[in-house]
């Protein structure tokens, strides 16, 4: 599998788009945080995280005794370049913005 | 987009296909910069990092230099007055040769606690310019704006 393959996997999996989300909100945080905030065994939040990390999505650094996970979105921002700027940007954001608004008036 | 405050310490990784002095040279000399880095030409030297970007010229402090594994240097915002007010940050460049011919430059801006305009604004700007200096190493030209 090349690097786009991964990222496309490992987004395809909605708790693994969920931790993403978490660590938008806040980055830097231990398995044992993320952990807290999901119905999921400790094994399986590793085994979610270990598969961003594979991808990119997710980076980890040390800090003391623990291990920190940080979103990466150059991944993203790579798929983004490749497949959005070059076909559709315009067309994309015209419709992204349309859904906005329906879904603000709704 | 969330309202979150931006992050005081970010985190940025970028495999690239090419060797680890070939990013070093990338990241620390202006005839590559201006080619991903928003059109500034930046040169680390003598212990200073020097930007330009139109009518804006600025410099920060080098505060580690180690070619081609290791580059930290203080962040001001010289390209934008309001931002510039606040206090100066931390830029950390990691590089490191994974084999096969790839390289791994990780990136940390940390210590934005007291710079949150900063932070906000980097937060975007960091994925652009890493996936522009993977282009631009990889293909040898720049990404089409």
């Amino acid at each position: 599998m090349d690097d786009g393959d991964l990222v496309f996997k490992a987004l395809a999996d909605p708790t693994r788009r969920h931790l993403l989300d978490r660590l938008f909100e806040r980055d830097g945080r231990t398995l044992t945080e993320l952990e807290s905030e999901l119905e999921m065994t400790r094994f399986g939040v590793m085994k979610h995280l270990r598969v961003l990390e594979g991808a990119g999505l997710v980076v980890t650094r040390r800090s003391g005794r623990e291990k920190l996970h940080y979103l990466n979105p150059v991944p993203i921002r790579l798929i983004h370049d490749r497949w959005i700027t070059k076909y559709a940007e315009h067309r994309v954001a015209a419709l992204a913005d349309l859904k906005t608004e329906l879904e603000e008036t709704a | 987009m969330s309202t979150m405050a931006a992050q005081a310490t970010q985190v940025y990784a970028v495999f690239v296909r090419a060797t680890p002095e070939q990013v070093w040279d990338a990241i620390t000399k202006p005839e590559f910069t201006e080619k991903y880095f928003f059109g500034a030409r930046i040169e680390v030297r003598d212990g200073r990092r020097r930007s330009q970007l139109g009518e804006f010229d600025w410099e920060e402090e080098v505060l580690e230099a180690d070619r081609p594994h290791r580059l930290v240097h203080r962040w001001n915002a010289g390209y934008d007055p309001e931002l510039a007010s606040e206090d100066a940050s931390r830029v950390t460049w990691e590089i490191e040769d994974t084999g096969n011919g790839v390289t791994k430059l990780t990136v940390v801006h940390d210590e934005l606690e007291a710079s949150p305009k900063t932070a906000e604004s980097v937060a975007g700007g960091w994925s652009y310019v890493l996936s522009g200096l993977k282009t631009l190493l990889e293909t040898g030209t720049p990404l089409q704006g």
